[in-house]
């Protein structure tokens, strides 16, 4: 085996994929790097030490105008083909998703896509990821040495482990981008990111009109939790923004409380929440299949159990 | 666009928590619907022609009727047992086969993901076998001589790109909300033209697909394990809230 590397845009991202490098680099004896993506200092790359990069490499001037999914498929390439690293770990955000199935074709490896857990069989490394729309979950092996697998935002935990590492500057001859940048802007809206909140609070269809949202909105305040949605709140209505849409084709959250509220439990959607810690559901349908992967269920009008709720908890002067 | 058995009815054997596959409706994803509808919009504001391409067990001959009464011109589809396992590099290989046999083209339209996998690699991998440019993630999309302007959605920023034609585009499923077929159309949609290809048409030896050829075992593929307490509350609201800030406070969930 002739390596590891790890490739994120950003650092968080890239410290929670060295943590579970660390362990591949240990079980098949290769080296473990990080390839920095965005320009950077090399004084800022001393946190890749610190979670045991032995070698960080950077691509000079890698702004986003000159570098694209395309470009950065074209640098990883020439970093890991032939002799280069075999195991290619990429965080797995829109821009990580498009460049491992581009370098995955260049190299002409297996890829594995949104990974959500990683373990060592004997010798052989076997990705999870959901399957059948989130209905189950497919154990894989990808059977080319080069192997590419982007790996869902925490799932690991980052944890510090010291090393000496150096800085290699790869100044590789790349094409320029060809789908040229005219603008970049920032969403409307607060920027949020629900996929890090301690408590999350998801409404689904049961919510009959957007003013109704404002009853939700107490609830999240006095649990200080964030507000979530299915796919029809967000992309079908546009009640609520897209940023906050739970599911497979969402966020993926992994709360203490997950608190479902007027939705059905499509798997689609419960696939974001699956991982909370706990998991609470209201709806007035008691055969729905919310209830099936709940921890406690309120069986009642969501319009009657909401405010009712969030009365008592604010009671409790928390 | 990717035929897929209807997830809403796949059932768990509660014993070995495998799904029951057998015998389930199969339809095409939404993301797949909203690129054929984006097709159909192009078409109609500027005048083109719509193919769809599919890849597909034999239902696909039934499937495809859809998409044709949706707008779409012409029908090919790859129909071959020997696909039957194909992984994501193997399937866009034979797309890619398949476009080169359909001949020139201007747009490639993809969803951002199958329904079924979502694993988001096809475009990607025949963007890189044509070597032509992707752009990915669009929610809105225009069309002028022959430059394609795109606004794509990466996370929490919006960017506005444009890429020179021939191009290929993963669409998103806010860039659209796709038509429902009427009846007259569905109708109608069995006399437009539907080429049926096997691998060995599009000049692919059935050993380059297929499980044989893949470069992924699956080594199992099982609904997850739930360890969920299932407590469920009826009766009064008040009693019923009183449980539960009772259950959560005993579980230190309350912030």
């Amino acid at each position: 085996m002739s390596g590891i590397i790890v490739c994120s845009e950003t650092e968080e991202g890239a410290f929670e994929l060295l943590t579970k490098g660390r362990e591949l680099s240990k079980e098949f004896n290769g080296q473990l790097s990080a390839l920095v993506l965005g320009g950077r200092n090399d004084k800022d790359l001393q946190p890749y030490f610190e979670y045991g990069a032995r070698n960080v490499i950077l691509i000079p001037n890698d702004s986003a105008e000159t570098f694209d999914a395309e470009t950065y498929a074209r640098a990883l390439f020439e970093i890991a083909k032939e002799s280069g690293p075999d195991i290619l770990l990429i965080r797995s955000s829109r821009l990580g998703k498009e460049v491992a199935g581009r370098v995955a074709q260049k190299l002409q490896a297996g890829c594995v896509t949104d990974a959500i857990g990683l373990t060592i069989k004997g010798s052989e490394l076997v990705i999870d990821r959901y399957a059948l729309g989130g209905n189950t979950i497919s154990s894989e092996i990808i059977k080319t040495r080069k192997k590419v697998i982007s790996i869902m935002p925490r799932t690991f935990e980052a944890q510090p482990a010291p090393v000496e590492g150096k800085v290699e500057r790869v100044d590789l001859k790349i094409a320029p981008r060809r789908v040229q940048l005219v603008e970049q802007k920032k969403k409307m809206g607060e920027s949020v990111n629900i996929e890090s909140a301690e408590t999350l609070v998801c409404v689904g269809k049961g919510v009959s009109n957007k003013e109704d949202l404002a009853i939700l909105n107490e609830l999240c305040a006095a649990l200080k939790g964030e507000l979530g949605c299915t796919r029809a709140l967000s992309s079908d209505y546009h009640w609520i923004s897209e940023d906050r849409m739970v599911g497979i084709s969402g966020k993926r959250c992994k709360p203490r409380l997950g608190v479902s509220i007027g939705i059905s439990g499509q798997i689609q959607h419960t696939v974001g929440i699956m991982s909370s810690k706990l998991i609470v559901a209201i709806n007035k349908d008691k055969e729905a299949p919310i209830f099936k992967i709940a921890d406690y269920g309120v069986v009642g009008d969501l319009y009657q159990v909401v405010p009712r709720l969030t009365e008592k908890i604010k009671a409790l002067g928390i | 666009m990717k035929q897929v058995v209807d997830l809403q009815q796949i059932r768990i054997k509660r014993d070995t928590r495998e799904p029951v596959l057998e015998g389930l409706p199969v339809l095409f994803g939404d993301m797949d619907k909203n690129a054929l509808e984006e097709a159909v919009r192009i078409k109609e504001k500027h005048g083109a022609k719509v193919t769809v391409l599919s890849v597909g067990s034999a239902k696909l001959k039934d499937t495809i009727l859809e998409a044709l009464a949706m707008g779409a011109d012409e029908a090919c589809i790859v129909v071959d047992p020997a696909c039957e396992g194909s992984d994501t590099a193997a399937s866009a290989m034979t797309l890619v086969k398949a476009i080169e046999k359909i001949g020139p083209y201007d747009l490639i339209l993809v969803g951002e993901g199958s329904a079924d996998n979502y694993s988001g690699q096809i475009g990607s991998r025949i963007a890189e076998m044509l070597n032509v440019p992707q752009i990915t993630y669009v929610r809105e999309l225009s069309i002028e001589s022959n430059t394609v302007t795109a606004v794509r959605d990466i996370e929490g920023t919006l960017e506005v790109v444009k890429a020179d034609i021939p191009v290929v585009v993963s669409v998103t499923s806010e860039i659209n909300r796709p038509r429902r077929a009427p009846l007259a159309q569905i109708l109608r949609a069995s006399r437009k033209p539907l080429n049926v290809w096997t691998v060995k048409d599009i000049g692919i030896e059935a050993s380059q697909v297929g499980w044989s050829a893949s470069a992924i075992q699956v080594v199992s593929n099982l609904a997850p394990q739930q360890e969920r307490k299932s407590v469920i509350f009826e009766g009064d609201v008040d009693e019923m809230v009183g449980k539960l800030v009772d259950a959560l406070r005993r579980e230190g969930a309350l912030p």
